[in-house]
């Protein structure tokens, strides 16, 4: 099982979190901002794998992290799991994302967040891995944004040409702090079919 | 109105949505919170429009600021609002922002329940996805039950989008409401062939979460995941199942013998790290259950490591890590194997990474050997030098502790080393652990008698420069080590050397700034000093030293009479007080040492944590009756309310009662010295009661060897433990110098005999000799506590709930059929509604078939027995028994064989065997013996008893050896069953001797060398097409039963293809005996052969039970017997058959039974037992091997063990009890043995003795 996904960024800052177990919004953040500070200190080249996240879970539960240019990944997981697989599901994940977001950075977590738990939602339901084929994933996606699209018709248009007019003259929106390079593959990890 | 939309969107387009929500918070980094609290004034504005397009932009924005942290809850019922929008777009909003903030006590929750429904049946796919998902995060019991029934139709949905989901979220279900899990299970294994590769991963991944936590559950669908193994290509599944093997090996070793081949392969053949990573995982869990007794499984065990020596040699971190994750798996059972690498786990002890450390480190723990032990140690410590985060280096701290201390301080053989050690750990700033030094520091000095002095002079030291320790701050956690300081120095103060000078330092006023409970324990220890103190000096005539010291007292406790805590404050005036008096006495020249000294008297024994919870409750005693009956309502005339005073009623009824006649309290007084007799804890005044204790040669009269003395006793200053290093190195050279001065010898004497048995190398364990003898003192425990190692069960695992039988739901004649209680609720207005129930109209094979109320009767029969045994499984009385009620239940579980040996017939494939083998290990069999005049025959003939014992295959030579080497072979459970029992004899020793022989050498009794392989499978008989092997004796199934309508003893037979063949239509007969009988399927006549339920290909085997009944048990038993069966050929089909014999020894009606030494006893001295004896002559093993054979051969366990001789004790199948007396005297084993049947036991002891003639 999967008791939590995690997204924040260098600085700490959470662009994504879900809890698959009920906490208070207090526990939430100080989760968070231990997750940090376990993960921040960390080494580069060194293991993807924490053992002593002391708020979620205990012994049984292992923190398993990719880092991405501005963005660290957390999957707080139980011995369930297989490390490598949810590695690999990580980085599923990410694929997934900047296949919809088309070249997928950090802004675009922060300002569609609620985008993100869609793509999630379909990867991971209730903290069991749901689907780990992006192919499969991606067209679910497109799928629902496409009705989403069709409910709005034409009443959506108005509102959608002003946020592009809001969008137009907002130099604080630069598209180059790409993800990184996430075609770089873990060496001896394919992945799933 | 399309005018009115459009006019509603532009009003809306100003509005904030949450990329403007996000921007405005982006751009007020330093007033944020203002910001965000306006915002939310807006929000809440929002909330009230009609518009739920406005409603839903609030939500979605709440959502984003609720992950910043700030509590959305008030907006609960606006997020029910949004989530039943008729729009997909709004309800997605109102579904995450649901998933993001709802929980169990949400309270408008249970308003979702009928839009959730209306949802899931929506004809959007989308709709019921995301309906699914929210539900998946918030589901709560009551949503659980009551929505089961829909989600168990979504999973036959069309779709396979929709069907994944369904599955998935059903463990949410089962989790909240565990009733469901019957009725939906069927269908659930259903889905594991869902023709969909999602709804089937999903499948998978349910059925693992809910078999990890109660895995013996799960076992009948091995066969199942066996062929998804094998089939599947996608690598999550894989993983997945292979994880779920795992889980399942430990509960049915021969699982794990078929796992180890496509396990292997995958293992070559896998380019996925991951896969090969989970196999490597699989593959040591079933060596790990298999312990022994594979051929081949050395090879297997060198697979791994040498596999995961790759990984920890990688250059990714990850699998490096990981390598060495699995690798600590292996060492619990395979230290050997590991230990090869020690290079490689110590080179990661140097790693930058501080997980691959930790792992290396949790590696070491079961590396050391007596060995190597100093050197490990000195490498850690100089890592804790080294190492700068505290939280690294308190973890080195308490390895270093467990690693010394492990297993009864087994691999230390020097303690004045590990003292120094641990004092030399005090040292270090800031550590969490004082507490564990501490502890450890007193196990030691409490327990090794020997090490005492040297630990008293340390202590002594650390006291003197407390300074050190404690600085000017309180320096968290290390002044721990003060309190044992302390006490040991105290306690042990007749060693010490200076104790003047200790009791000043302990009388310092900085003490006055330790924590309380030091403080206390130093004013206390102080007396113990003093008292030490004043008889020397009494001694000495000195007169005026002493009233000096009590002066010293006088003047210094007052500070402590002074504190702020309590227990110091109290004891400081007493002792205060007591000194008083004393320098009174010493004024008027009493001699006063002995008396005071006196106050401390007498040794303070250690004892087990658990014990206070171990103590038995009397025979007659019951806890929760009335100590004084309540008065009946006539006696109780005030009209108080009884609610609120009848508590206190007792107590008036009490004086009521006083006048009890002389008689009755005579009789009370007697039964009140009983059981004050009975109770370990009593303090007991008569001198006969107290020879329990001291009349057992007890820790006084152990020679304790004085210490060696090539180690100085006295270190200056505090100890350097390097030093010890090189002592010991010296030492050990010399030692073995010595030892190979007597091996020569003793070759030269041996030259002419047989040989030597171990010619064990200079650097074998055992030559390594502790550097003095030091006994242990084990930690007492009351008498007759009950053994058990379940202790530590959590009550409040969430996954208890869901340890529910699901096996016969699966097979279609279902023992315990769904009750109508336990359909999942459906909604109805009218009772008529209920008939359509999902078992109904999903699952008809399962319903319970309600038309056939014979069967039904013997089912509810069957369900209350199990009901019962579940009611059993909760007593206490039961958990000790862990294992064997395990074996209970399983065979409850599975076990339809046992009275129907009609074996389910629908597979043919090898995997078939895995159910029902399951059943074969733990329903529990007993199977006889062939014995070595099985004789094979290959020629027809067609009377099943006919020409059986003329031998026409020239085979026989070789059946003889080939069943020799099969008995040394496989072991598998046998083992595990045996070590078990081991540790059980061990526990039972600690409670059974009391103070008699509480004394166990560094170490325990059991690591005296591993034991030969056994094996109960013989050969039965062979012939050019088949080999057949039957499986010896195990254990009788159903214990109760047997005893009620005759013993039945169940026999597992391997049938083997040797030929190149298809062989079929198999059929097994024996000629019954009037004694013995083949029970057939009903129906059949007395003649008829049991037909075996499978085919077998070429090279393939399997196993197969057959239920004999047995009347009388006194004495062996053989049946001729015939197995008929086709070969079949690509062109011909040819009609074979095999004879056999049968031979049911005394032996195989015996049942490995526990036996606890105070009924073995009592057994013994009823005198309804007959005695016998036997002589073993040139017995050539180990005397544990010769109880670890009659254990395994002749089902027995050992009551108790000392030194040459041991009691062991088993019952027949009747309830015959047989006691034996085994000992050995060189090459000589006498057995005495007791039974209540001559004939049987006299049998049995032939067999004894013919076991140990063969060997």
């Amino acid at each position: 099982m999967i008791r939590a996904i995690l997204i924040f960024n260098n600085h700490g800052k959470p662009r994504l979190s879900k809890f698959y177990e009920h906490y208070t919004e207090d526990t939430e953040q100080q989760i968070i901002r231990e997750t940090f500070h376990l993960v921040s200190k960390r080494d580069e080249n060194v293991c993807n794998f924490l053992e002593g996240g002391m708020l979620i879970g205990g012994s049984d539960y292992k923190l398993i992290y990719r880092h991405y240019a501005t963005l660290y990944f957390v999957f707080c997981v139980d011995s369930s799991e297989s490390e490598l697989g949810i590695l690999d599901l990580i980085q599923v994940f990410v694929e997934t994302l900047d296949k919809c977001f088309e070249n997928v950075c950090e802004l675009d977590l922060i300002f569609h967040v609620d985008k993100v738990h869609n793509i999630l939602a379909e990867m991971v339901m209730g903290g069991m891995v749901l689907e780990t084929n992006m192919n499969e994933i991606i067209m679910q996606v497109d799928a629902q944004n496409k009705m989403e699209k069709s409910e709005a018709g034409i009443a959506g248009a108005p509102a959608r040409a002003v946020s592009a007019v809001k969008n137009m003259n907002l130099p604080e929106m630069p598209r180059n702090i790409n993800i990184g390079d996430i075609s770089i593959k873990v060496p001896n990890l394919p992945s799933f079919k | 109105m399309a005018l009115k939309i459009v006019k509603g969107s532009i009003d809306r387009m100003f509005d904030k949505n949450l990329q403007d929500l996000v921007r405005g918070i982006r751009n007020h980094k330093e007033d944020e919170a203002k910001y965000i609290s306006t915002c939310i004034d807006e929000i809440k504005q929002e909330l009230k429009q009609d518009n739920i397009a406005v409603k839903a932009n609030a939500v979605c924005k709440l959502t984003y600021l609720q992950m910043l942290g700030y509590d959305v809850s008030w907006a609960a019922f606006n997020i029910v609002e949004v989530m039943s929008s008729s729009k997909f777009t709004y309800k997605r909003i109102g579904y995450l922002a649901a998933s993001q903030c709802f929980h169990e006590s949400t309270d408008v929750i249970m308003l979702t329940t009928n839009q959730i429904r209306k949802d899931l049946s929506s004809p959007n796919q989308y709709d019921t996805g995301v309906a699914l998902t929210g539900l998946s995060c918030f589901v709560t019991p009551d949503l659980a039950r009551d929505l089961a029934n829909d989600i168990m139709t979504l999973m036959s949905h069309t779709k396979p989008y929709i069907r994944k989901k369904a599955v998935l979220i059903m463990y949410k279900v089962f989790l909240k409401y565990p009733e469901s899990l019957r009725p939906a299970f069927p269908r659930l294994k259903e889905k594991l062939e869902d023709p969909d590769p999602g709804v089937q991963s999903a499948a998978v991944n349910v059925i693992c979460e809910l078999a990890r936590r109660n895995p013996k559950n799960y076992l009948s669908l091995a066969p199942l995941f066996f062929k998804l193994m094998t089939s599947s290509t996608n690598n999550w599944v894989l993983i997945k199942i292979i994880k779920l093997f795992g889980a399942l090996t430990p509960l049915e070793p021969r699982l794990g013998k078929k796992l180890i081949e496509p396990l292997t392969n995958l293992i070559h053949s896998t380019s996925a790290m991951s896969l090969l990573y989970e196999c490597v995982n699989t593959v040591i869990a079933v060596l790990i259950s298999l312990s022994s007794g594979m051929p081949n499984h050395s090879a297997s065990i060198q697979l791994c490591v040498q596999k995961l020596r790759i990984l920890i040699e990688d250059s990714d971190q990850n699998l490096k890590y990981l390598g060495l994750l699995a690798m600590s798996k292996i060492l619990k059972t395979h230290p050997k194997s590991v230990q090869s690498h020690k290079d490689l786990i110590l080179q990661c002890l140097d790693d930058k990474d501080e997980s691959i450390r930790l792992r290396a480190l949790d590696l070491l723990y079961g590396m050391v050997s007596k060995k190597n032990l100093m050197e490990i140690v000195k490498k850690l410590m100089l890592h804790v030098d080294k190492a700068e985060g505290t939280t690294y280096r308190d973890e080195l701290l308490t390895k270093i502790i467990d690693i010394c201390s492990q297993s009864n301080y087994q691999y230390i053989t020097n303690f004045e080393w590990y003292i120094s050690i641990l004092v030399e750990l005090t040292r270090l700033e800031g550590t969490r652990h004082g507490h564990l030094i501490a502890s450890q520091m007193l196990d030691v000095a409490i327990r090794v008698k020997a090490i005492r002095i040297f630990a008293v002079a340390q202590m002594a030291t650390l006291l003197d420069n407390a300074h050190l320790l404690t600085g000017n701050m309180q320096r968290n956690g290390i002044c721990e080590v003060l309190y044992a300081a302390a006490w040991i120095c105290g306690e042990f103060s007749e060693h010490l050397e200076n104790p003047m000078q200790t009791l000043e330092a302990m009388l310092r006023p900085k003490v006055a700034t330790l924590p309380g409970h030091i403080q206390a324990v130093y004013v206390q220890n102080a007396a113990k000093l003093f008292s030490t103190v004043l008889k020397s000096q009494e001694g000495s005539t000195e007169g005026t030293a002493a009233q000096e010291t009590s002066q010293l007292m006088i003047d210094r406790l007052p500070l402590f009479v002074q504190s702020a805590n309590l227990e110091v404050q109290e004891r400081a005036s007493c002792i205060l007080q007591l000194v008083k008096y004393i320098q009174k006495l010493q004024q008027k020249e009493v001699e006063v040492a002995e008396e005071v000294s006196a106050l401390f008297a007498g040794e303070l024994n250690p004892v087990a944590p658990k014990a206070q919870k171990k103590v038995p409750v009397p025979e007659g005693l019951d806890l929760d009756a009335w100590i004084n009956e309540p008065p009946s309502e006539s006696e109780s005339e005030d009209e108080q309310p009884k609610a609120i005073f009848a508590k206190e009623e007792p107590k008036h009824s009490r004086s009521r009662h006083t006048e009890v006649d002389e008689k009755e309290l005579a009789r009370r007084r007697e039964a009140r010295k009983q059981e004050q007799a009975n109770n370990p804890f009593y303090i007991k005044a008569s001198p006969s009661s107290q020879k329990v204790y001291q009349e057992s040669p007890g820790v006084e009269h152990i020679p304790v060897v004085q210490i060696d003395l090539t180690v100085p006793l006295k270190v200056p200053g505090l100890p350097m433990s390097d030093q010890y290093l090189k002592l010991e190195e010296e030492r050990r050279q010399k030692e073995r110098a010595d030892k190979k001065k007597k091996e020569k010898k003793k070759r030269k004497e041996k030259r002419s005999g047989r040989g030597r048995r171990h010619d064990s190398g200079p650097e074998s364990e055992e030559d390594i000799t502790p550097a003095h003898m030091v006994d242990i003192v084990t930690e007492e425990m009351p008498e007759n506590a009950l053994p058990s190692d379940d202790d530590d069960k959590d009550p409040n695992d969430p996954h208890k709930a869901l340890d529910i039988d699901l096996d016969n739901l699966v097979e279609s004649a279902g023992r315990r059929p769904l009750a109508d209680s336990e359909k999942l609720p459906v909604r109805s207005h009218r009772a008529a509604k209920v008939a359509k129930s999902p078992v109904e109209d999903g699952d008809a094979e399962n319903t319970p078939p309600s038309q056939e109320p014979k069967k039904k009767s013997s089912k509810e029969k069957r369900e209350k027995k199990k009901d019962k045994d579940r009611d059993r499984k909760k007593s206490k009385e039961e958990k000790k028994k862990k294992k064997h009620k395990h074996e209970e239940k399983e065979e409850d579980l599975l076990g339809g064989e046992a009275d129907e040996p009609v074996v389910q017939s629908e597979d043919t494939t090898e995997v078939v065997a895995l159910p029902t083998s399951t059943n074969a290990e733990e329903a529990a069999t007993v199977a006889a013996t062939a014995e070595a005049d099985s004789v094979p025959e290959a020629t027809s003939g067609t009377a099943p008893d006919s020409d059986h014992d003329e031998p026409k295959n020239s085979e026989l030579e070789e059946t003889k050896s080939s069943k020799h080497k099969k008995k040394k072979q496989k072991k598998e459970k046998e083992e595990k069953e045996k070590k078990k029992k081991k540790k059980h004899h061990h526990h039972h020793r600690h409670h059974s001797d009391g103070g008699a022989d509480e004394s166990v050498q560094n170490g325990t009794v059991e690591d005296e060398e591993p034991l030969p392989p056994m094996s109960n499978y013989c050969l039965l008989a062979e012939n050019s097409y088949i080999k057949m092997m039957m499986e010896d004796a195990d254990e009788v199934c159903d214990i109760q039963g047997n005893l009620q309508d005759g013993s039945q003893v169940v026999v597992s037979v391997i049938f083997e293809n040797k030929c190149d063949s298809l062989l079929k239509s198999m059929e097994f007969n024996v000629l019954d005996s009037l004694n013995s009988k083949l029970q057939r399927p009903e129906g059949s006549g007395p003649h008829d052969g049991f037909t075996v339920p499978f085919q077998l290909p070429p090279g393939v085997s399997n196993e197969a039970r057959l239920v004999f009944t047995v009347q009388s048990i006194v004495m062996p038993q053989k049946m001729k017997g015939t197995l008929t069966f086709i070969v079949k050929n690509e062109d011909s089909s040819i009609h074979e058959k095999l004879d056999f014999k049968l031979h049911f020894t005394c032996t195989s009606y015996l049942i490995t039974t526990p036996c606890y030494s105070d009924a073995f006893a009592k057994l013994l001295e009823s005198g309804d037992l007959k005695c016998s004896s036997v002589r073993l002559e040139e017995v050539n093993m180990p005397f544990h091997h010769l109880l670890a054979r009659i254990c395994f051969h002749h089902h027995f366990s050992v009551v108790e063990r000392i030194d040459s001789c041991a009691s062991m004790y088993s019952r027949s199948i009747q309830g015959h009890h047989v006691c034996l007396l085994v000992k050995t005297s060189g090459q000589t084993v006498s057995i005495d043995a007791k039974c209540d049947e001559p004939t049987l036991l006299g049998n049995v002891l032939d067999e004894i003795k013919q076991t140990f003639s063969q060997c």
